[in-house]
């Protein structure tokens, strides 16, 4: 057998140096060559979508932001302020039969009168027309026509900005909500920066007396404040209103029917089970419905019962019942041997809970719980079928208002970025969260 | 077979066995559904003694001590600590294990809590110990497991070792008179197995109750008083670690002593 060599070794092992990676790999050159084109295929997809972008970003940056109207308080602020003329134009036009002849015809030609600077854009498009002569003869002819290009009326959704934010509360009680909601987030984006101090405070006070706070608040009657009846409550305060109480009231109502879902007592066990079912199993309209006309039949006779009161009602369990199947997720994700510790350091069911298990589990599941409660905010929405004026609502009623018709375009255009905004940022928040769990303990 | 403690030298000087009773087990059987896993136990620990459990997977020498702590739930026969019957009386059990210490295989620490916080949690939350005093107890279990240092870390930055001796530790600060070790060094890299030893032999130095699933038989050899070996839910013989090792009685145990030590 022949001698196999196997390499010289060292008599005091000094490890190798740690050496940069491949240029190659790193940096912009690196990442667009990981991501972008990796291969034939891949590369190819960039293409694609490098030229699908090309055709849908510019025509939507125009409409939106470079030909938009955005001074202004009445819809003349967003008509052209340049006059259209019919010209006389001499054009070839083709016969049926193929001949050609000279015709003449009119076409529209954009004049800036004195004095006046255009606030909109225009160009000169070819447009194919149809000359029709004695009889059943007739030509084609291609004139050039001016063409105001079209752009947004955002003067619309500025002068009904306050209705489409307020619904119709009051005017001059607008504060109210705005200082109420204001402070809200102020205290949730607190409550969520890493590394203030007092987080818990700040989010115990957001879960108790807060939500009181903001109900004298919004509905008045103490302190000098007058009365604002709910149903005068609406737009996006409104469905802020309903997405935050439906989101504080569902979690832990959701953490409890998860906890009884696992319970070993078969009452408790089986009634979650029929309320989570019953729950996900019936659209949110329905419950909408049910909620409006169903829940009086459990009251005692007499008792007028807050419309609004009972959508939340209603959309709260809804969710909760959705939040608690997330829970449960959770709860059977952590391993056994944290129950075991925790039992065996003679902690008792709710300690164990409280200190060991629930802290674990909805730190896994926040992601979850984040895109259950995207679904919440734009799922308010429906709260119109009964006749909350939510800000969908809001923008419907404005943009049927005769003065402003055939401005639906910016009215949903904004109610959209508006939904847009707010669920991207939680969608933002929960792939943060992600991130750190991943690389966290 | 590693044999990681047979390098430790042991003080046997303080490891006095006393005639009180830690445990007594009177006939006692386990079923899982139909399959009986517990046949018959019958065993006495005193306060001192120091017993190494062995056998073969599937043999119920896990299930036998998580029965002491009422992990596992017994259906026939008795089983007393410190006096202190375990039945479904739920004041029992919390008795029981508030006196009795279990530390897991895979470690079961509490990867949302600090090493400080995982050993100050039960003193602060089950003897309603003020935060401070518990915190004075962690650190000095911490250093008793030489990692007073990490105190600030999660659990999820130290090694398997450190992690088990974390553990140890966080028995130790509900200041236990029994310990319960299941297969405590089973899940740790070869390099780790000797410094948890180190702390286990520390502590039957220091006279602490112990009951022990290993396949440490150098552990056995030096620490144990007793040595049980179990077989298909029953412990098959008993001995002390000399005459368990270099005389087994049982056909059974001469296999499987045969089998572990002959590599």
């Amino acid at each position: 057998m022949s001698q196999t060599d196997f390499g010289e070794t060292q008599a005091v092992f000094t490890p190798k140096p740690d050496l940069p990676p491949p240029a190659i790999t790193v940096g912009i050159i690196g990442w667009v060559r990981g991501n972008l084109l990796p291969d034939w295929f891949n590369g190819a997809m960039t293409v694609l979508a490098l030229i699908g972008l090309y055709f849908v970003i510019p025509p939507v940056v125009n409409w939106a932001l470079l030909d938009a109207h955005f001074v202004g308080d009445s819809r003349k602020a967003c008509k052209p302020n340049v006059q259209i003329v019919r010209d006389q134009v001499v054009t070839q036009a083709t016969m049926p039969d193929g001949s050609t002849m000279e015709v003449t015809t009119s076409a529209d030609r954009i004049v800036v009168p004195e004095g006046v600077v255009p606030n909109v854009r225009w160009e000169r498009r070819m447009v194919e027309g149809v000359v029709r002569g004695k009889g059943r003869e007739y030509a084609k002819v291609v004139v050039e026509k001016d063409v105001v290009i079209e752009g947004a009326c955002w003067v619309f959704v500025g002068v009904r900005f306050d209705q489409f934010i307020y619904g119709f509360y009051p005017k001059s009680e607008r504060w109210r909500p705005t200082v109420v909601i204001g402070i809200g987030l102020l205290m949730i984006i607190y409550m969520l920066t890493d590394g203030l101090p007092h987080r818990g405070r700040v989010a115990m006070f957001l879960l108790i007396p807060f939500p009181v706070i903001a109900f004298f608040m919004f509905s008045g009657g103490v302190m000098g404040m007058p009365h604002v009846d709910n149903s005068k409550w609406g737009g996006l305060v409104l469905t802020i209103i309903i997405s935050s109480v439906a989101i504080t009231g569902a979690l832990p109502l959701g953490v409890a029917l998860a906890l009884g879902r696992r319970s070993q007592m078969p009452i408790i066990r089986w009634f979650c089970i029929i309320v989570i079912e019953f729950f996900r199993s019936v659209p949110m309209i329905t419950i909408l419905f049910m909620a409006l006309v169903v829940l009086p039949l459990f009251l005692p006779p007499g008792t007028s019962f807050d419309q609004l009161l009972r959508v939340l009602i209603g959309v709260t369990i809804f969710i909760a019942a959705y939040t608690a199947e997330v829970v449960r997720g959770g709860l059977a994700a952590l391993p056994t041997g944290q129950y075991e510790a925790a039992n065996a350091l003679g902690l008792g069911y709710w300690k164990m809970m409280r200190l060991i298990i629930l802290p674990q589990a909805l730190r896994i599941m926040i992601p979850a719980i984040v895109s259950l409660f995207i679904g919440i905010f734009k799922d308010t929405t429906l709260v119109q079928i009964v006749g909350l004026n939510d800000l969908l609502t809001m923008v419907q009623l404005a943009v049927t208002d005769a003065q402003w018709i055939g401005l639906s375009k910016e009215g949903y255009f904004f109610c959209g970025f508006v939904f847009f905004i707010f669920c991207f940022s939680m969608s933002r928040y929960s792939m943060y969260l992600e991130r750190k769990l991943h690389t966290g303990h | 077979m590693s044999d990681s403690a047979t390098e430790i030298d042991v003080d046997q000087s303080r490891m006095k066995i006393s005639d009180e009773v830690a445990i007594q087990i009177t006939g006692m059987h386990k079923w899982y559904g139909s399959f009986h896993v517990l046949k018959d136990i019958n065993l006495t620990v005193n306060q001192g003694e120091r017993i190494v459990v062995c056998g073969p997977s599937g043999s119920g020498k896990s299930t036998l001590i998580r029965c002491i702590n009422r992990l596992e739930e017994h259906q026939q026969g008795q089983i007393l600590v410190d006096n202190v019957e375990l039945t479904n009386d739920l004041k029992n059990i919390d008795t029981v294990r508030r006196e009795v210490g279990m530390v897991f295989q895979h470690f079961n620490l509490f990867p949302h809590l600090t090493v400080l916080e995982n050993c100050t949690l039960a003193p602060i939350w089950v003897r309603k110990m003020p935060k401070s005093e518990a915190e004075e107890i962690g650190m000095r279990f911490l250093e008793t497991v030489r990692i007073p240092e990490q105190a600030d870390k999660f659990p999820g930055q130290l090694s398997g070792g450190q992690q088990q001796r974390v553990a140890i530790a966080r028995s130790l600060c509900m200041n236990p008179r029994i310990m319960l070790f299941d297969e405590p060094t089973s899940a740790l890299d070869p390099e780790m197995i000797k410094e948890v030893l180190e702390v286990m032999i520390h502590l039957a130095e220091e006279g602490m109750t112990m009951i022990c699933v290993t396949h440490e038989m150098g552990f056995a050899r030096k620490v144990a008083n007793r040595v049980i070996f179990m077989d298909q839910g029953e412990i098959v013989e008993q001995n002390e670690p000399e005459e368990f090792f270099n005389n087994p009685k049982s056909d059974r145990t001469q296999l499987f002593l045969s089998q572990i030590l002959s590599h």
